[in-house]
């Protein structure tokens, strides 16, 4: 299956999506922010990062980047997306997925190995885990709080759009813990954590087994790969 | 050149963490008149040729649609600068 990542300028860890990719068994396909081609991709990635230094707004005008004409198309259509980071802010900016991104609460950037509950394990993003399992993955942003309207939250709570919640400290005032959220249909997942950077030994979180051992990124790809391939039979 | 100029500012519900440290150190260094401090953006756009109502109705759209997010923000004025 390919899946492509796509490059903003300013984006940091698209390498790290591609390869998380790969370790999931796909094919990675490096797009161009600027190109209006999608080359025949059938999930996309939209990775974390500083596009555009953040100007304006995290995410605002590289949702606003050639690309993301057929992105947003495309999205519309059903293909699964993914925004990691800034590439949730980028979702959100464009509406494919409710609510919008302030300043971290503690006035800093955060980073840290960050525990998080799978509240909806049916999108196509989530469908390798439990649904309720606790997982931990990287964090590092200065822009993560989520926010949103009260009729916004209540709809999404009850249609089941909360998609991750932190757990054990919430690190950037995000509403009701909300990490992570997708669109009504479920093709579109965003999260502020970073999934890419825990799939592989030596380089994830510590566990209580051993350091950087944490491999619970890894589900994110594997549930999408493995879920157009099923499709498919 | 003529100036359209468009304020916005975070909603007031909304939590301004720059705001708030900018009016932590004001406390800090003794001016306590004030009580709060809320940051917004000014935008400054140059327009080439005279303001007519169709550029101002171009500069709302932008307003809301571009240099601001409804979730977040709102557009509190435009104006063209004297």
């Amino acid at each position: 299956m390919r899946v492509g990542v796509i490059t903003f300028p300013g984006s940091l860890d698209e390498r790290d999506a591609q390869r998380a990719v790969k370790l999931a068994g796909g094919t990675p396909v490096a797009l161009w922010h600027g190109a209006h081609d999608l080359e025949g991709v059938e999930a996309i990635i939209l990775p974390g990062g500083f596009s555009y230094g953040d100007y304006l707004r995290a995410g605002s005008i590289a949702s606003h980047a050639p690309i993301m004409a057929e992105v947003i198309d495309a999205a519309h259509k059903g293909m699964p997306v993914l925004g990691i980071c800034n590439g949730f802010q980028m979702l959100a900016e464009a509406r494919l997925v409710p609510g919008a991104h302030g300043r971290n609460d503690c006035g800093t950037f955060v980073r840290r190995d960050q525990k998080l509950i799978v509240e909806n394990n049916t999108t196509a993003w989530t469908k390798d885990f439990a649904q309720g399992e606790e997982i931990i993955i990287p964090l590092k942003n200065a822009d993560g709080r989520f926010v949103a309207n009260a009729d916004t939250i209540k709809r999404i709570e009850d249609n089941g759009q909360v998609t991750f919640r932190y757990v054990g400290m919430n690190p950037n005032g995000s509403l009701d813990d909300i990490a992570g959220v997708s669109n009504e249909a479920g093709n579109v997942v965003g999260l502020m954590p970073h999934p890419e950077h825990a799939v592989e030994p030596g380089f994830g979180p510590d566990t209580a087994q051993a350091m950087r051992s944490g491999l619970d990124g890894l589900k994110f790809f594997t549930s999408v790969i493995q879920s157009t391939i099923l499709s498919k039979a | 050149m003529p100036t359209i100029v468009v304020e916005v500012m975070p909603k007031a519900e909304i939590l301004d963490p720059q705001g708030k440290a900018v009016a932590g150190a004001l406390t800090r260094l003794g001016h306590n008149q004030f009580s709060g401090v809320r940051i917004g953006k000014r935008f400054e756009l140059t327009v080439d040729g005279p303001v007519t109502a169709e550029v101002l109705a171009a500069a709302k759209t932008i307003a809301e649609d571009i240099l601001s997010n409804s979730v977040i923000e709102d557009v509190v004025s435009i104006s063209e600068a004297k």
